[in-house]
């Protein structure tokens, strides 16, 4: 009976684990400094997490499916590059549209050789990462990328305005989270996500037309990319051509801490929100006790692998791994 | 010669091939359309091309080793700006300083502990949790660059000591100190992963791990020894580089994850395990540098290279895929 509730807890905390964390780390942090839960600063950690969990949300889409995407870093820059360079050209609404078409065509193409072609995802992507980042160097010359007249346009409103009091760049991540959570949670295509990640060939066999759900993945993170892209150009209104260098591992970090499977089938868009908050609270609430930045990094290393750790625990029902 | 033996030369011949491909096409339309009037298959450029390969060759052998044991390991550039740090650091010690001379080694043999302690602490984590190797590594690539931080905050960590540095600009026989080390370490992993045990069983985890315990294949103790070893290569490369330059920053190595793995795959090791070669990468890690010094001999701007290594990666993908599939219809028949 005893053991019994010890696997009872051990289920719950692996579960639920992630929360208590998160929960115990603000309390903490409220105590230690009462600046981190002031409004202020709450909004403030949310905007600059915003563009690492825009494109956690896609990510999180083609997790599910059973896939990685190492490509959304570069593929962010290219997004801001090319949107920055045609603002001046074509005016800020034709560019945005060019940008998420042209971003959109890059995520077809990467869907097109992981879905259809059914080839490595890890390495497709890689690769991608590679071709995007020779594509936005290509597209700029190398150069860095700036808005001429920065005052006389309204392409600063994605970035930089408020509505009611609320930062721009946070109501379009929650929109976009609340539309994704119920594309994935609600629809029939969501269904098929996760039917394909959990298992692919009994996803066919049952009718399931996998590549083009693969494909359909691909084309959902390449547009939280783009809005991404289009959340930096508009904070910053000029860029260098690596502004999203490295983020892809960053992204697929607050993506596992959120508790996606990287072997498919698992994962929601609300638990990869918290993964993302509990990575830009814990960097904030860290700077706020009076820490190096550098201990954050530290931080996470810990507490990723302690969370997937939980995970697996509980779902193999012991501790230590198995292996010999 | 089964067509199974033909298929695998024919594999383990493509990355020579392409490398032939790649002198000839750079040679020739170098010489028709170069900006610079120098021949490309110059010696002295090829021997330039072998010393540059180092110090992402070495780790990327580190990394076939652990791909062909069915893990993989994205902390290795983390690894190597500590090491490095560590190399240029511990030369100004104060104990150190006393020792003239003898600092060199033992700083290399300190980044070298360091390395192989920080692949000691991934392979632990893998073997005891069971964490899959992409997710424990990709936390400590975090990790481990904020230990990078710690060390010095952003500022470079530098040092020049000039008996190293003429050391790591010798010459021995034509090849540069950096060259030998590469070489040297091809044979050594080359001959680990062909005649010993511990290579055998790499291979034999590699390809079905569940057979591999059934056989009494302790596969823990395997994990752990490989990650140590791709450890002790990353500061080999942190080693071998930075006695040359002395100084690093602490964005150094980023992204060197992802170039060996790249070349690596090249070369045609599976990601999934079990299959995969110290030489093929070898001539993977030399394709690649062709790739960018050839790009640059006729005239193509840097930035073409990243687009061009790409796409060719993604070209081999296919190809090999087709190559598999054909094999697998010869089987139907």
């Amino acid at each position: 009976m005893a053991e019994l509730k010890k696997t009872e807890i051990g289920t719950f905390l692996a579960k639920q684990g992630i929360l208590i964390a998160f929960a115990a780390f603000m309390i903490g942090f409220a105590l230690a400094n009462q600046r981190f839960i002031e409004l202020d600063n709450v909004f403030g950690v949310i905007r600059s997490s915003a563009i690492l969990g825009v494109m956690a949300l896609g990510v999180t889409f083609v997790v599910i499916g059973g896939n990685l995407d190492l490509s959304v870093g570069s593929m962010m820059s290219f997004s801001t590059i090319v949107v920055l360079d045609l603002h001046d050209k074509l005016g800020p609404g034709l560019a945005i549209l060019a940008m998420f078409g042209l971003t959109l065509a890059l995520g077809a193409f990467i869907g097109f050789l992981v879905g259809y072609l059914k080839l490595n995802s890890l390495i497709v992507t890689l690769g991608m990462l590679s071709a995007i980042h020779g594509l936005t160097l290509t597209w700029s010359g190398g150069k860095n990328m700036d808005i001429a007249n920065k005052s006389g346009t309204w392409f600063a409103v994605f970035g930089q305005e408020r509505i009611m009091g609320i930062p721009v760049p946070i109501l379009i991540f929650a929109l976009l989270a609340v539309v994704l959570s119920l594309l994935l949670s609600k629809t029939p295509f969501g269904r098929k996500v996760y039917a394909v990640g959990g298992n692919g060939q009994a996803a066919t066999f049952s009718g399931i037309p996998r590549a083009r759900v693969v494909f359909m993945t691909y084309l959902v993170s390449a547009f939280c990319v783009a809005t991404a892209g289009l959340l930096q150009a508009s904070r910053s209104m000029g860029s260098q051509n690596t502004v999203g260098q490295g983020m892809e591992l960053e992204v697929l970090a607050a993506v596992i801490l959120g508790g996606a499977s990287l072997m498919g089938g698992a994962g929601t868009v609300f638990k990869t929100v918290i993964g993302v908050l509990i990575l830009g609270f814990i960097q904030n609430g860290l700077l706020l006790v009076g820490l190096d930045f550098y201990v954050q990094y530290i931080v996470t290393w810990i507490i990723i692998i302690l969370a997937v750790w939980l995970d697996v625990a509980a779902k193999r029902g012991r501790l230590w791994s198995p292996i010999a | 010669m089964t067509p199974q033996d033909r298929k695998d030369l024919f594999k383990r011949g493509a990355i020579w091939a392409f490398i032939l491909v790649e002198l000839a096409f750079f040679s020739i339309v170098g010489d028709a359309i170069s900006v610079s009037d120098k021949a490309f298959m110059n010696v002295d450029n090829m021997l330039l091309l072998l010393k540059q390969s180092a110090p992402i060759g070495i780790i990327a052998l580190g990394m076939t080793i652990i791909m062909i044991n069915g893990n993989i390991d994205l902390s290795v550039g983390a690894t190597f700006a500590l090491a490095a740090i560590v190399l240029l650091d511990s030369m100004t010690w104060p104990f150190m300083q006393s020792l003239g001379n003898w600092a060199i080694p033992l700083a290399w043999v300190f980044a070298l502990l360091t390395g192989v302690a920080l692949g000691a602490i991934n392979g632990l984590i893998v073997w005891k949790t069971g964490v899959d190797a992409f997710i424990v590594t990709l936390a400590s690539m975090l990790g481990f660059r904020g230990l990078v931080f710690m060390y010095n905050g952003e500022q470079p960590t530098s040092h020049l000591n000039w008996t190293l540095v003429d050391f790591a600009e010798a010459q021995f026989l034509g090849l540069h100190t950096a060259t030998w080390f590469l070489l040297g370490t091809v044979l050594i992993l080359w001959l680990v992963m062909t005649k010993t045990v511990h290579g055998r069983n790499a291979y034999a985890i590699g390809n079905n791990r569940e057979a591999a315990v059934n056989a009494g294949i302790r596969v823990g103790p395997h994990f752990l020894l490989n990650f140590m070893l791709i450890g002790f290569l990353a500061a080999l490369s942190a080693v071998v580089f930075y006695s040359e330059s002395g100084s690093v920053n602490p964005n150094d190595g980023m992204l060197y994850e992802l170039w060996a793995i790249t070349a690596v795959v090249l070369g045609g090791t599976k990601l999934a395990g079990g299959y995969g070669s110290i030489i093929s990468t070898l001539g993977g890690v030399i394709a690649i540098q062709l790739l960018r010094k050839g790009l640059g001999h006729i005239g193509a701007d840097t930035q073409t290279v990243n687009l061009v290594i790409g796409l060719i990666l993604i070209a081999v993908l296919i190809l090999d895929r087709q190559l598999n599939r054909k094999g697998q219809e010869e089987l139907k028949i």
